[in-house]
């Protein structure tokens, strides 16, 4: 459904993502993962056009992606926080983003979910944090696009409506359409995702699913797999670097180069 | 609607009800009012505003709209997520900020001369203010989106700000005073009516103080600004210069807003 080829992204001579492939399934959730600094706001940013790639391709449904941004058409963002203007109303915002997209198929699941109407007259700058983050989720679910991007969906909610949203994400995974997800909450995670990339200095580590990480880790949970991911990679680093202590490395991780401090 | 459209209406929106905005026309308006309320007439009240124009239009333009372009670069991340072009985008938020600007100074000098039609003040001189006001917003939120596009620095833009209204008022006049001290054995002149060009406040001022009666107060210089820019052809040089002004700034934030990265 999406493939990235060969992305390569510096930001002067911080080299920020190296040679990312992937490729995220229909019907699939994938779960991009990563310490800080590791490259995942930059990868979503790509793939939303908000930043150029120096090298690499780009497909969105089988679709070259274009520079005017129709291939968009086929993504719904959720960003990790709501900024919204604080003196427009809820309903002057949904409305916004659905004149922005005229054509497409409504879906008003979650608006209904998140009880829209009964805040639509009220500006965004009077609603606590995590109505706001209500408002971004049903913007992001707001049509019926190929491909959902949520970075930290759950983030600030309280759990029943994070329960109602990853419920959602869900039906959207039932109904045949990819998901890329982000989240430090990694059981979250574990209980959402098919897939997983594992993202570390600007490299994709591993790509697979979850099953296959945590049998090739032999770890119980996704957390439990993820630390010993990163735990390869930090012996990997000290082993490129030449400090002693290195481990052994799985032959399925994809390693620091030689010389990379 | 079309994108531009749509990304306007929201600005105007969002900033009509926007506090600082809403303050922003009741001071003028308190100000103007204030001016007819001690006595002043039509003319003198023009005069007097105008002074305060030419400080406080670039001051407010700056400042805000690069406060107000930074607090909006999630928003307009957003934004630049839906399958919209940038180009268009870029319009919509550039008149969503400036207008709300220039619709706020309009509505709070403009206001009192209405009340005050028959104290003498001349429409064409009542118009060149307006005008002068509205080119200043125009131009000075160019000059911020360009800076806020510039730098991410949010005290670094700022200060960008603070120095350009320095320059563009305060410095640059200095300078041009200092130049004519310097060679004032020399006919200056015409060139000083080139190097007003080159500075948005000077255009404004030119603009305005060739529609009323007190040229005749500045000697010779006033005179041949009179002479120059009273004519038709003078005040649409001036005016094209105003609007240089807007657009060169303004081509320079949509280049950077093209192609920088989010």
């Amino acid at each position: 459904m999406i493939t990235l080829g060969t992305i390569h992204k510096r930001f002067g001579a911080l080299g920020v993502l190296e040679d990312v492939s992937l490729a995220v399934r229909s019907g699939a959730v994938t779960a991009l993962v990563g310490p800080n600094a590791s490259g995942k706001t930059t990868l979503i940013k790509i793939i939303l056009g908000l930043t150029r790639a120096d090298v690499g391709t780009l497909h969105v449904d089988g679709r070259s992606a274009d520079e005017a941004g129709a291939y968009r058409r086929a993504i719904g963002y959720m960003p990790q926080a709501a900024h919204f203007p604080p003196n427009l109303r809820v309903g002057d915002v949904l409305d916004l983003v659905a004149q922005l997209r005229p054509g497409e198929t409504r879906d008003d699941d979650l608006a209904q979910a998140f009880e829209m109407d009964a805040i639509r007259d009220k500006f965004v700058g009077t609603l606590s944090g995590g109505t706001k983050q209500k408002v971004n989720a049903v913007v992001a679910f707001m049509f019926r696009p190929a491909l959902l991007i949520l970075d930290e969906p759950t983030a600030g909610l309280d759990p029943l409506a994070a329960n109602v949203l990853k419920e959602k994400i869900r039906a959207v995974r039932r109904e045949g359409r990819s998901v890329l997800v982000t989240s430090h909450i990694l059981a979250e995670l574990e209980s959402l995702a098919d897939d997983v990339a594992f993202l570390c200095d600007g490299r994709l580590r591993f790509t697979g699913s979850v099953a296959d990480l945590l049998n090739r880790t032999r770890a119980r949970s996704l957390e439990d797999a993820i630390a010993a991911l990163m735990r390869t990679e930090r012996a990997t680093h000290r082993d490129a670097v030449g400090t002693e202590g290195a481990v052994a490395v799985p032959p399925w991780f994809v390693p620091q180069p030689k010389g990379v401090a | 609607m079309n994108v531009v459209a749509l990304v306007l209406q929201a600005g105007l929106r969002d900033l009509s009800r926007n506090r600082w905005i809403v303050a922003y026309a009741l001071c003028f308006l308190a100000i103007a009012e204030g001016l007819f309320w001690f006595g002043g007439t039509g003319p003198q009240v023009l005069l007097s505003l105008l002074n305060l124009v030419l400080l406080v239009v670039p001051l407010v333009s700056l400042v805000f709209g690069t406060v107000h372009v930074y607090a909006s670069r999630e928003f307009v991340e957003l934004l630049l997520a839906q399958p919209v072009p940038r180009r268009q985008l870029f319009a919509g938020l550039y008149l969503g900020l400036a207008l709300p600007l220039a619709g706020a100074f309009v509505l709070g000098a403009g206001i009192p001369f209405v009340a005050h039609a028959r104290d003498g003040a001349t429409v064409g001189g009542v118009a060149a203010l307006l005008c002068a006001g509205v080119g200043l917003s125009l131009a000075f939120s160019a000059i911020a989106t360009w800076i806020a596009l510039y730098t991410d620095d949010r005290l670094k833009g700022v200060g960008l700000a603070l120095g350009a209204w320095l320059a563009t008022t305060v410095v640059y006049d200095g300078l041009v005073l200092g130049a004519s001290a310097a060679f004032g054995d020399y006919p200056l002149e015409r060139p000083l009516l080139a190097l007003m060009l080159t500075n948005p406040v000077d255009v404004a001022r030119v603009l305005v103080i060739t529609q009323l009666d007190v040229s005749a107060l500045m000697g010779y210089t006033g005179a041949l600004f009179q002479h120059t820019f009273g004519t038709p052809v003078g005040t649409g040089i001036a005016a094209a210069a105003l609007l240089a002004w807007c657009v060169i700034p303004l081509g320079l934030a949509g280049h950077r807003f093209l192609r920088r990265d989010f």
